[in-house]
C-alpha cells in the first residue's frame, strides 16, 4: 500500500502528457477537465497519506536505480513523512483551486493554446512533487530543475512577445546560477559521503568535518536563493510576473519559490549543525526581506507590488531558518501559500475585470462593482500585514519571537520589515479597491465580478487565509501548536523559554493592533488621495526604480561578460589562434617555395648541406641518449 | 563474426552504391543497408552471442605481427550503435534534399560509416590506423565536393589539421610497436608494455596531439566550426555525433590503457585546458548568429566537459564519459536535422533573419525544444547523467576545476535559449511568415531521437551496464 504514493505526480504526469500529445484535439472543457482532475486525484491520495502518516514514522518507496556505479548508488525513490505530506497537501490543493480559477480565467485562448497551458502547469506540479517526495538530493535536483523549465515555460507562454521571452529566459538562468550551487552540494556530499539520500546522509553527518557541513550547507543554500528569490539571485522573480496571473499564484508565490525553504527545512539537522551557514541564511533572508518591502511601496504594477511582496515574505522564511525556527520557516510556507494565492488570484479577477489593465494608479473603488473579490482580497491583506489571530498573523508573530530570542538588532530590522508589509499592502488595497475609479470610461463600462470558477477559489482561499492558523495558535491564546507537533518527527521545533512567551505574545499583540492602525490611517490619508500626482523623485525614484540593482548587474556582470565573449569571438578566435593556425599554414606555403631554390641540382651545394647537417646533428645529441628523450625533455 | 558483418554490410552497401544508376537507387539502397547493420548492431547488444561469435581474428600481414581482428566489447557495441543509429537517421532527416551525383555521396558516406565501425572494433593498432584514415578520407571528399562556398578552403585546413595528427599517430604507432617484446600491433601485446617514463611520455604526445584534434581539445578545435559550417548538413551530423567520438574512444582505448604514467602526469594539464575551452566555446557560443556555428561551439564546450572527465582517473567520470559519447551523438545529431530543416526550408540559418517558427512549425518547435534542454543536461533527458557523473568526476579530481567548469552550464542555458527564443519565438517575419511544418520523415528520425533521449535520461541503467567493464579495464590499468 506504501506505493501508493506513486501515484500522487503520476496523475499530473499523464494529465500533462495527454494534453500535451493531443492538444489540437482536445476541446477546452476536456483539456480543463484533465489538467484539473488529475491533480485533484492528486490531492485525494495526499490527503489519504495524511491522515496515514499522522504520528507515524516515515518511509521510503523505491522505484529502481536511477544511477548505480561502484561509488554511488542513487535510487529513483520517494520520501513520505510529514514535511513531504504537507507539501504534498499544499502543492496539490492550492495547485487545484488555481487549475480551476484558470479554466475561467485562459477561456479566450485557442484551444491548442489552453490544452498546453494545461500540459504546463500539469508538468510543473509534477515537477514539484518529484522535488518534495524526492528521498535523496538527485531527485530533489530533478524537480528542482523541472520547476524551473515549467516557469521558463509558463513565463513565456505567450511567446510572440519578446519582452515576456527574455524575463522567462531570465528567470531561467538566474536559477540555473543558484542550481550550480545546489548541484555542487550534491557532489560534495556523494563525495564525502557516498550517498545522497536524506536519512543515510542525516545519520553519517558527525563523519563530517566542519567545513565540510559550511560549505555543504551554504552551496544549498546558493540554489535557495536561485530558487527562492533571495538576494542577490531575486531579480528574476518580479520579472516573472511577465506569465499569466494564475501562474504567478502558483508558481511564483505559492510553490516553487517555495523550494528553497523545504529544502532548507529538510536538510534541517546540517545546518543546525552550521553557525555561520545558519548566520548568513537569517541575515540574507532579512535583507531581503525589508530590500523588498522598501522596492513594493513604490510600484505601480499590481502583480509587480505582489510579487516583491513574494519576495520579502520568502525573506522572512528564511530569516525563520536561519535562526533555527524550522517548523516555523514551514509554517510561513503554508500561511502564505493561503495569502499570497489568494492575492494573486484576486489580482488576475481585477485585471481580469479592467480588460487587461494592471497598473494601480488607473484603478480605484472596485469594490462596487467586483464584491466578492474585494473582500476576499481585504482578507489576504489583512493576514499578510499580520492582522490579529488572521494566519498571517500567527505565523509572522511566531518568526518575530523567534527572532527577538536570537537577536534583538535582527529583531527590530524585522519588525521594520513587517511595517513595510503593512505599508504596502494596504497602499495597494487603497488604491485598487477604494476612493474613486481614476481609470478609462470604456472601462469602468466593463466592470464586472467574475464567474464563479474563478470566486469560489477566491472565497476558499479567504477562509483559509482566515482561520488556516489556528493549527498553529499559541498556548498564550489558549490554542495547541498541532503543527509543530505534526512535523516533529522530521523538523524539531525551536524551544521557547515557557513564562517570558505568553507576555511577548501579548506584547506583540498590542504592537501589532497599535501599528497596523497606525498604517491604516496613514496609507489612507497619503495614498488614497494624492500619491502619484506627478513623478517620483529622489528616494521615491530610487525605490520605484528596484534600487537599480538590474542595471547594477547589467553593467558588471552582463555586459562586460557579452563584451569579453565578443572579444573572443573575433579576437583571440579568429585572429589570435585561427590565425596563428593560417599564418603556419601560409609559412609552409611560403618555405616550401623557397626550399625549393635549394634543389639546384649542384652537387656541391648539396654536400655542404650535407656535412652542415651532420655537424648540427652531432652536436645537438652529442650526449642525449636517443632522440625520444630528446623531445621529452622539450615537454 | 557479428562484428565483421557491422563492418562489410556498409563497406559493400558502400562500394555497391557507388554504381547505381538512379539516384532513387542510391537513396533507397543506403537507407536500407544502414537499417541492416543497425538491426546488426541491435543483435549484438541482445546478449545471445558468445565472444567467438561476436569477435573476429584472422591473420592479416603475419610478418608484421598485425592481425585483422575485431573485439566487440560494451564500449565497442555501444559506439558501434551510435554509428548504426547516426546513419539511417541522417539518411531519413535528408531524404528530400537533393545531392549531385548522388550514388557517390550515399556510398562515400557509407564507406564513412565502415571507417567508423572499423576504428571502434579494431584491437590491432595498425589495423585501427587503417581504419581511422578510411572514416576520414571519405569526408575530406564529402566536405569538399558537396560543401558549402568556402568548401575548399575549409577541407584543406580540415585535412592538414587531422592529417598532422594522423602522422603523429603512425609515428608513435611505429615507436610503441617496436618497443613491444613480440613485435606486434595487439592491444594486447601494447597493454603490456613497459614503458620508461620519458619515452612513455614521448609517445603520450605523439597520440594524444592526434587524439586532441579530433575531438577536439582547446586550441586545437578551429577547424571544427567552419568545417561543421561548411559540410552539407548530412555529413556534419556524422562528423560531430559520431567521427569526433573517435577521438574520445581511442583515448580510452588506446592511450589510458596503454600509456597510464603519461596519462597521469599530463592530466592536470589537459583538465585544465578543457575547462578553458568548456569556457572559452560557451562564450563564443553566446555571440553566434549562425545556429550551424553556435551548435558547432556548444558541441566543443560539450567534447571539452568529456576530455577533461577522461584524465580525472574517477570511475565516475569515466562512465560519465562512456554514455555521454552516446548521448551527446545523439543530441547533436538531432540538431543538426533541426538546422538543416530549416536551412533547406527557409534558405537561411541566421537567427537575426528568424524568429515566431513555433506558429508555423509547432511539432519541429517542440522536438527542439526536448533536444535543445538535452544540450542543457536538464534532468531526465540523457545528456544531463553523463553530465552529472562526468561534473562529480571533475569534483572529486579537483573541487575548483568543478566549480569553474560549472559555469559552463549556466553558459550553456544562455546560448541555448537563446536559441530557441531567436528561432522559434517572437513574431514571424518575412522569411518565416510563410514556412510549414517539417515532412513526416524529418519528423519521424526527431521522434526517434527524442524518444531516446527521454529513456535515456528516465533509466539510465542498462547503458551504464554495458559499458561498465570496459571503465573497469581502463582503471584497472591506470592503478596498476
Amino acid at each position: 500500500m506504501n506505493s501508493i504514493v506513486s501515484l500522487v505526480p503520476l496523475f499530473p504526469l499523464l494529465g500533462f502528457l495527454i494534453n500535451g500529445l493531443f492538444r489540437k484535439s482536445l476541446s477546452k472543457t476536456a483539456a480543463g477537465i484533465i489538467g484539473s482532475g488529475a491533480v485533484l486525484l492528486s490531492f485525494i491520495i495526499s490527503v489519504y497519506l495524511f491522515s496515514d502518516i499522522k504520528g507515524n514514522e516515515g518511509y521510503i518507496v523505491n522505484l529502481f536505480d536511477f544511477i548505480n556505479v561502484a561509488s554511488f548508488k542513487i535510487s529513483f525513490a520517494f520520501q513520505v513523512d510529514q514535511l513531504s505530506v504537507l507539501f504534498l497537501l499544499i502543492i496539490t490543493g492550492i495547485g487545484f483551486l488555481i487549475h480551476v480559477y484558470s479554466t475561467a480565467y485562459m477561456k479566450e485562448e485557442v484551444p491548442a493554446d489552453f490544452a498546453r497551458y494545461f500540459a504546463y502547469l500539469n508538468l510543473f506540479v509534477f515537477s514539484m512533487l518529484l522535488l518534495v517526495l524526492g528521498a535523496n538530493y538527485v531527485i530533489m535536483f530533478i524537480g528542482w530543475e523541472g520547476v524551473g523549465l515549467c516557469s521558463y515555460l509558463l513565463i513565456g507562454y505567450w511567446f510572440s512577445n519578446t519582452d515576456y521571452n527574455y524575463a522567462a529566459k531570465k528567470a531561467f538562468i538566474m536559477n540555473r546560477i543558484g542550481d550550480l550551487g545546489f548541484l555542487l552540494a550534491i557532489f560534495w556530499i556523494l563525495g564525502k559521503l557516498g550517498t545522497a539520500t536524506y536519512s543515510e546522509v542525516f545519520d553519517l553527518r558527525n563523519t563530517l568535518s566542519e567545513t565540510d557541513i559550511t560549505a555543504i550547507t551554504l552551496l544549498l543554500f546558493v540554489g535557495a536563493c536561485g530558487k527562492s528569490a533571495q538576494i542577490p539571485l531575486y531579480t528574476w522573480l518580479p520579472d516573472a510576473m511577465a506569465g499569466p496571473t494564475p501562474v504567478s499564484a502558483l508558481i511564483h508565490a505559492a510553490t516553487m519559490v517555495t523550494a528553497g525553504v523545504y529544502m532548507i527545512a529538510r536538510s534541517n539537522v546540517l545546518y543546525a549543525m552550521s553557525e555561520v551557514s545558519s548566520d548568513v541564511v537569517a541575515v540574507v533572508g532579512l535583507a531581503t526581506a525589508i530590500l523588498a518591502g522598501t522596492i513594493a511601496l513604490y510600484q505601480n504594477d499590481i502583480k509587480k507590488v505582489l510579487a516583491y511582496s513574494t519576495v520579502s515574505q520568502l525573506g522572512f522564511m528564511f530569516l525563520a531558518l536561519g535562526v533555527g525556527a524550522y517548523t516555523t520557516g514551514v509554517f510561513h510556507v503554508m500561511t502564505h501559500a493561503f495569502f499570497k494565492a489568494l492575492m494573486f488570484l484576486g489580482a488576475g479577477s481585477v485585471i481580469h475585470a479592467m480588460g487587461g489593465e494592471q497598473d494601480i494608479t488607473k484603478m480605484g473603488g472596485l469594490y462596487k462593482k467586483l464584491p466578492k473579490t474585494t473582500w476576499t482580497f481585504v482578507i489576504g491583506v489583512l493576514a499578510i500585514s499580520g492582522f490579529p489571530f488572521t494566519s498571517g498573523f500567527i505565523s509572522k508573530d511566531e518568526i518575530l519571537i523567534s527572532v527577538f530570542e536570537k537577536s534583538q538588532v535582527l529583531y527590530w530590522f524585522a519588525v521594520f520589515a513587517a511595517v513595510l508589509t503593512a505599508a504596502y499592502m494596504f497602499r495597494l488595497m487603497w488604491l485598487v479597491f477604494f476612493g474613486g475609479f481614476r481609470g478609462t470610461h470604456e472601462q469602468e463600462h466593463h466592470l464586472h465580478e467574475s464567474p464563479a470558477a474563478m470566486t469560489i477559489p477566491l472565497i476558499i482561499l479567504a477562509i483559509l487565509a482566515l482561520v488556516g492558523g489556528f493549527v498553529q495558535l499559541p498556548e498564550a491564546f489558549g490554542g495547541k501548536e498541532y503543527f509543530n507537533e505534526f512535523l516533529s518527527p522530521v523538523v524539531p521545533a525551536m524551544s521557547h523559554e515557557g513564562s517570558s512567551v505568553a507576555t511577548t505574545e501579548y506584547y506583540m499583540l498590542t504592537g501589532t493592533v497599535i501599528g497596523l492602525a497606525v498604517i491604516y490611517f496613514l496609507t489612507r490619508k497619503k495614498f488614497a488621495v494624492s500619491m502619484f500626482e506627478g513623478v517620483y523623485t529622489g528616494v521615491k525614484k530610487f525605490l520605484a526604480d528596484k534600487w537599480y540593482i538590474d542595471e547594477l548587474y547589467d553593467a558588471f556582470i552582463v555586459n562586460p561578460l557579452n563584451a569579453f565573449a565578443g572579444f573572443l569571438k573575433s579576437v583571440v578566435e579568429r585572429s589570435g589562434i585561427d590565425g596563428l593556425v593560417n599564418g603556419v599554414g601560409r609559412f609552409v606555403n611560403y618555405s616550401s617555395r623557397q626550399v625549393r631554390l635549394l634543389q639546384s641540382g649542384q652537387v656541391g651545394s648539396y654536400i655542404l648541406f650535407m656535412v652542415l647537417s651532420i655537424t648540427v646533428f652531432f652536436l645537438v645529441f652529442w650526449n642525449q641518449d636517443n632522440i625520444a628523450h630528446f623531445l621529452t625533455n622539450i615537454f | 563474426m557479428i562484428s565483421l558483418l557491422l563492418l562489410l554490410i556498409p563497406l559493400a552497401a558502400g562500394l555497391l552504391t557507388m554504381f547505381t544508376r538512379s539516384d532513387r537507387d542510391a537513396k533507397s539502397l543506403s537507407l536500407f543497408a544502414s537499417v541492416l547493420t543497425l538491426i546488426v548492431s541491435f543483435a549484438s547488444l541482445a546478449g545471445m552471442f558468445d565472444k567467438a561469435q561476436l569477435n573476429c581474428n584472422v591473420a592479416w600481414l603475419p610478418f608484421l605481427g598485425a592481425n585483422f581482428s575485431l573485439t566487440l566489447d560494451g564500449m565497442s557495441k555501444m559506439l558501434c550503435l551510435l554509428n548504426a543509429l547516426a546513419f539511417p537517421v541522417a539518411f531519413g532527416a535528408v531524404y528530400r534534399n537533393t545531392y549531385a551525383s548522388a550514388n557517390n555521396f550515399y556510398g562515400l558516406m557509407l564507406l564513412m560509416q565502415a571507417g567508423l565501425m572499423g576504428v571502434f572494433l579494431a584491437s590491432d593498432c595498425l589495423l585501427f590506423y587503417f581504419f581511422w584514415e578510411l572514416a576520414l578520407i571519405p569526408a575530406y571528399f564529402l566536405c569538399s565536393i558537396w560543401g558549402g562556398e568556402k568548401r575548399i578552403q575549409v577541407t584543406f585546413k580540415f585535412f592538414i589539421y587531422t592529417f598532422i595528427g594522423s602522422l603523429l599517430m603512425l609515428v608513435g604507432i611505429l615507436y610503441l610497436y617496436f618497443k613491444t617484446p613480440d613485435h606486434s600491433f595487439a592491444l594486447s601485446s601494447f597493454y603490456k608494455l613497459k614503458l620508461a617514463p620519458s619515452e612513455e611520455n614521448f609517445a603520450f604526445i605523439l597520440f594524444f596531439i592526434a587524439f586532441a584534434i579530433k575531438m577536439p581539445v582547446f586550441p586545437f578545435h578551429t577547424w571544427q566550426p567552419d568545417t561543421y559550417e561548411q559540410s552539407p548538413t548530412a555529413v556534419t551530423m556524422i562528423l560531430s555525433g559520431v567521427m569526433v567520438k573517435m577521438g574520445l574512444y581511442a583515448v580510452l582505448r588506446w592511450l589510458l590503457p596503454v600509456m597510464p604514467n603519461a596519462s597521469a602526469h599530463f592530466s592536470q594539464l589537459i583538465i585544465v585546458l578543457s575547462v578553458i575551452g568548456m569556457l572559452y566555446a560557451s562564450l563564443i557560443a553566446i555571440r553566434q548568429d549562425d545556429m550551424k556555428r553556435l551548435i558547432a561551439y556548444s558541441s566543443i564546450a560539450h567534447i571539452g566537459l568529456m576530455s577533461a572527465a577522461i584524465f580525472t582517473n574517477q570511475q565516475t567520470g569515466l562512465q560519465g564519459v562512456m554514455i555521454q559519447m552516446f548521448n551527446h551523438g545523439i543530441n547533436v545529431i538531432g540538431l543538426w536535422i533541426v538546422a538543416d530543416a530549416i536551412e533547406t526550408q527557409l534558405g537561411t540559418r541566421k537567427f537575426s533573419e528568424l524568429g515566431g517558427l513555433a506558429y508555423k512549425a509547432p511539432v519541429l518547435a517542440v522536438l527542439f525544444v526536448v533536444l535543445a534542454l538535452a544540450n542543457i543536461a536538464l534532468p531526465l533527458t540523457n545528456a544531463f547523467i553523463g553530465e552529472f557523473m562526468m561534473f562529480n568526476g571533475l569534483f572529486r579530481f579537483s573541487v575548483w576545476m568543478a566549480a569553474i567548469g560549472g559555469i559552463s552550464i549556466i553558459l550553456a542555458a544562455v546560448y541555448t535559449l537563446n536559441m530557441i527564443q531567436r528561432i522559434f519565438y517572437g513574431k514571424t517575419n518575412s522569411v518565416t511568415a510563410k514556412a510549414i511544418d517539417i515532412s513526416t520523415g524529418t519528423k519521424l528520425m526527431l521522434v526517434v531521437l527524442v524518444i531516446v533521449v527521454l529513456v535515456l535520461g528516465v533509466y539510465p541503467q542498462p547503458m551504464i551496464q554495458l559499458t561498465n567493464d570496459s571503465v573497469l579495464t581502463v582503471l584497472g590499468k591506470f592503478h596498476l
